[in-house]
């Protein structure tokens, strides 16, 4: 299946952009896709603890499935104000 | 009443639209782009960005959570991104009420509330070419943060 991967500040940094279509197995989790993108990313790593991660635009904890044609943010802390 | 916008805000025009005939009070809060960082360095610029449809909607939920709180009010919310200069508004609250009393609480409880949970980044650009993204959990509290 097909995701839309957004990232914001330090996330989009490490990635290199602020977003990316990845193609993950059917019955991916959250969690997966993180362990993927840290696998090419290393750095990733560095911000897995203060990182939040939204499916469709709410916060998803790392465990939850995902479906084709999700977006899943990747949101470090924010900084807004 | 709530929005994410590219260009220069106005407060004023916020304050318009939020009043109506039965409020007696607006407030408005503007943060704006200062000279000097929490660890005082020179700052030439910030940069913001957000998850806009995410920031909307917890907008939204703050300005439902504050009527709900100090009773009836009407609160827009309207953030800027992209790169702002010193003196630029960065984001303006106006939060208008029955009464004076309900329109400060809320326009201080709408402006913690996004501090503290509105997906919104902010890179602050310093003098000599160093930038730093800023996390206001890190701030010590709500009100002595940025903006």
């Amino acid at each position: 299946m097909r995701i839309r991967v957004l990232a914001f500040a330090r996330v989009r940094e490490v990635l290199g952009s602020g977003e990316q279509i990845l193609d993950v197995g059917d019955g991916s989790t959250a969690a997966d896709v993180w362990q993927m993108l840290c696998g090419r990313f290393e750095p990733l790593k560095s911000l897995a603890s203060s990182t939040r991660i939204a499916r469709n635009g709410r916060i998803v904890s790392n465990g939850e499935p995902l479906r084709d044609g999700d977006e899943l943010a990747l949101l470090p802390p924010s900084g807004g104000g | 009443m709530f929005a994410i916008v590219r260009d220069p805000i106005d407060t004023a025009a916020l304050a318009a639209q939020v009043w109506s005939d039965s409020c007696g009070a607006v407030v408005t809060f503007a943060g704006i782009v200062r000279e000097r960082s929490d660890d005082d360095r020179t700052v030439d610029g910030l940069s913001y960005e957000a998850h806009e449809s995410m920031a909307l909607a917890e907008f939204e939920r703050i300005a439902a959570e504050a009527a709900q709180r100090f009773g009836p009010c009407r609160i827009g919310i309207v953030h800027r991104v992209g790169d702002l200069a010193v003196g630029d508004v960065a984001v303006a609250v106006a939060a208008a009420a029955a009464h004076r009393a309900q329109a400060f609480d809320a326009c201080e409880y709408a402006i913690d509330a996004l501090k503290a949970r509105a997906p919104i980044w902010k890179q602050e650009h310093y003098t000599g070419g160093a930038s730093e993204w800023i996390d206001n959990a890190c701030r010590s509290s709500a009100r002595s943060g940025a903006g």
